[in-house]
């Protein structure tokens, strides 16, 4: 079992969510976050305020947490570099993390281990 | 407006009673009759309400949609003050109350154009001519707004502001002309006129068939019916419904532009409608879902307010009750329909505005006033008959939807082909507020 975290950008999250799900996945969990990527302001960095382009500090993005078994890693992974960039890859379009998930329990029927996915 | 309209046509006519108590010599002294403070006063602050209603309204609209749609939905009504508010200096207020040319189509006074000619002008019943066109003009500025639920969270930004352009001059200005000026058809329509006291006709009809129109020329938003879409902001939309409530008593009890009886017989009907409906659509929650909703009953205020907006001149208390039920019933049972059919009036444009706009024009034939049919009896030179009033009505209603639907259509399919107003796929998933203006609604909740 793994945990992928992906932080992408947040005017791409239709279209992600849309890709995971054909892929078949369809149990994740989204939050709004901030943060600093590599280069700020070269990417969708900049926001109107009373007209003028603005830099922000810390910049929205969104964060998707998805556990999956082994087998469905590689397919998650594909479908979000296929559904999160922007044209052929822009600076700020996020990153994806994997990592060893321990254990997983359904809460409902108490199931854990790979069941529980 | 009924009523003002009235006072410039016939002077002697029994609804100016006001004119004739303050101001005895005004036969004599026409050309500049007297003000009447009460009565302005009264019109300056209903025009204040009026524009209230269109924050009102963006708050109501925006707290439906979802969280990347906010701003781009709440820019539709506040667009519309900044586009409509210009457009109806200009142009609007001559083509709506100008003398009327093109065979009735619309009206036309150069001296209106910029409002140059009313600069020093007192209308007869006392009220400054520049506080009647500002309060006509926040008419003109709601409307186009309105329709815009129909076509929520798909829309381009561009495409829309030429929309509610074309739709203010080609739409707008000829049917409140037809309505409310005093040489308009239907307003000398019958024995003494089609009744849309505030514009059940002129606002709520045309708003409602042009946004059915553009929802179904449009499309569904992408997802819909199968995807879940959630209000982002239920509180803002349950503040917005307050704010219509509040205004609407300028809307209507305005539109008698006076400051008498017709006018707290107006508020009046407008609060018991108001009121009726809400509690209507709470129990029929209530009965069918076993919760009584707070969207639910923002749904029933509007539903009895809209149906009230036409009748509100002719009606008593009681009719006003049960016409806002059965507007909350018939728009409940709209609702459950639109489902059935899958069509994407997003926020119910058509569904709550259209249909008690058709009810309220319509049925309130069923509750006028006796005082009222006697004098149209008069009018009429003998008798006038609630069949023959009800004639009237379907007639106006029925010639709204047409020339509404015809002329809406054009402009629907004219604006979508040439600067494009359905939103491109990549916008739409990405949200209106980010692809089209490039700001965020709600960045408070989180660091920046």
């Amino acid at each position: 079992m793994q945990l992928i975290t992906a932080i992408i950008q947040p005017d791409k999250l239709d279209e992600v969510r849309e890709e995971l799900i054909r892929a078949g996945i369809s149990r994740i969990t989204t939050s709004r976050v901030t943060g600093h990527g590599q280069h700020q302001q070269l990417h969708g960095g900049e926001r109107l305020y009373r007209g003028q382009k603005v830099i922000p500090n810390l910049l929205p993005k969104i964060r998707l947490d998805i556990a999956c078994n082994d087998d469905y890693v590689d397919v998650a992974i594909e479908a979000l570099l296929r559904s999160a960039k922007h044209g052929e890859g822009e600076i700020g379009d996020g990153k994806i993390f994997v990592t060893e998930l321990k254990r997983c329990i359904r809460i409902r029927t108490e199931e854990s281990g790979t069941e529980a996915i | 407006m009924i009523d003002k309209k009235r006072k410039k046509k016939t002077l002697e006519q029994m609804l100016c009673i006001g004119c004739l108590v303050l101001l005895p010599g005004m036969a004599i002294a026409a050309d500049a009759p007297a003000i009447d403070s009460g009565a302005t006063a009264w019109m300056l602050t209903s025009t204040a309400l009026v524009l209230l209603m269109v924050p009102g309204l963006a708050m109501f609209y925006g707290g439906l949609v979802r969280t990347k749609n906010v701003l781009g939905t709440m820019m539709h009504s506040f667009a519309a003050m900044g586009i409509i508010g210009v457009l109806w200096v200009v142009i609007g207020y001559a083509m709506a109350f100008g003398k009327s040319t093109m065979g009735g189509w619309c009206g036309w006074n150069p001296d209106y154009l910029f409002l140059r000619g009313i600069d020093d002008v007192i209308l007869k019943c006392g009220v400054p001519e520049y506080v009647f066109a500002m309060f006509q003009g926040k008419f003109a500025i709601i409307t186009p707004a309105l329709i815009a639920g129909a076509f929520a969270e798909r829309v381009q930004f561009r495409g829309y502001c030429l929309y509610i352009i074309l739709w203010a001059i080609l739409v707008y200005n000829p049917l409140c002309h037809w309505v409310w000026a005093e040489d308009g058809w239907l307003f000398n329509l019958g024995a003494s006129g089609a009744i849309d006291f505030a514009g059940g006709t002129v606002v709520h009809i045309s708003a409602g068939v042009s946004g059915l129109v553009a929802a179904l020329y449009l499309g569904s938003r992408r997802g819909y019916p199968a995807t879940a879409m959630h209000p982002n902001n239920l509180v803002m939309t349950l503040m917005g419904a307050g704010l219509l409530w509040v205004g609407w008593f300028g809307f209507n009890a305005g539109s008698a532009v006076s400051s008498g009886l017709v006018t707290a017989r107006a508020l009046t009907v407008t609060q018991v409608a108001a009121a009726a409906g809400a509690a209507t659509w709470m129990i029929i929650e209530a009965i069918h879902l076993g919760k009584a909703t707070t969207l639910g009953i923002v749904s029933g205020i509007l539903a009895g307010l809209v149906v009230i907006t036409p009748a509100a001149g002719v009606v008593k208390p009681a009719g006003a009750m049960i016409l806002a039920a059965l507007a909350s019933v018939v728009c409940y049972l709209g609702l459950l329909l639109k489902e059935k059919l899958g069509y994407d009036d997003s926020l119910d444009a058509f569904g709550i505005h259209g249909l008690a706009g058709i009810l309220g024009a319509i049925l309130l034939s069923f509750f006028i006033r006796d005082s009222w049919m006697i004098d149209a009896a008069r009018a009429a030179g003998g008798s006038w008959t609630v069949i023959q009033q009800l004639l009237v009505q379907v007639k106006a209603v029925a010639v709204t939807i047409a020339y509404t639907v015809v002329v809406s259509g054009i402009i629907v399919v004219l604006v979508d082909k040439t600067v494009g107003l359905r939103l491109h796929e990549a916008g739409e998933k990405a949200g209106m507020d980010y692809s089209q203006h490039g700001e965020q609604g709600y960045g408070l909740i989180n660091l920046s």
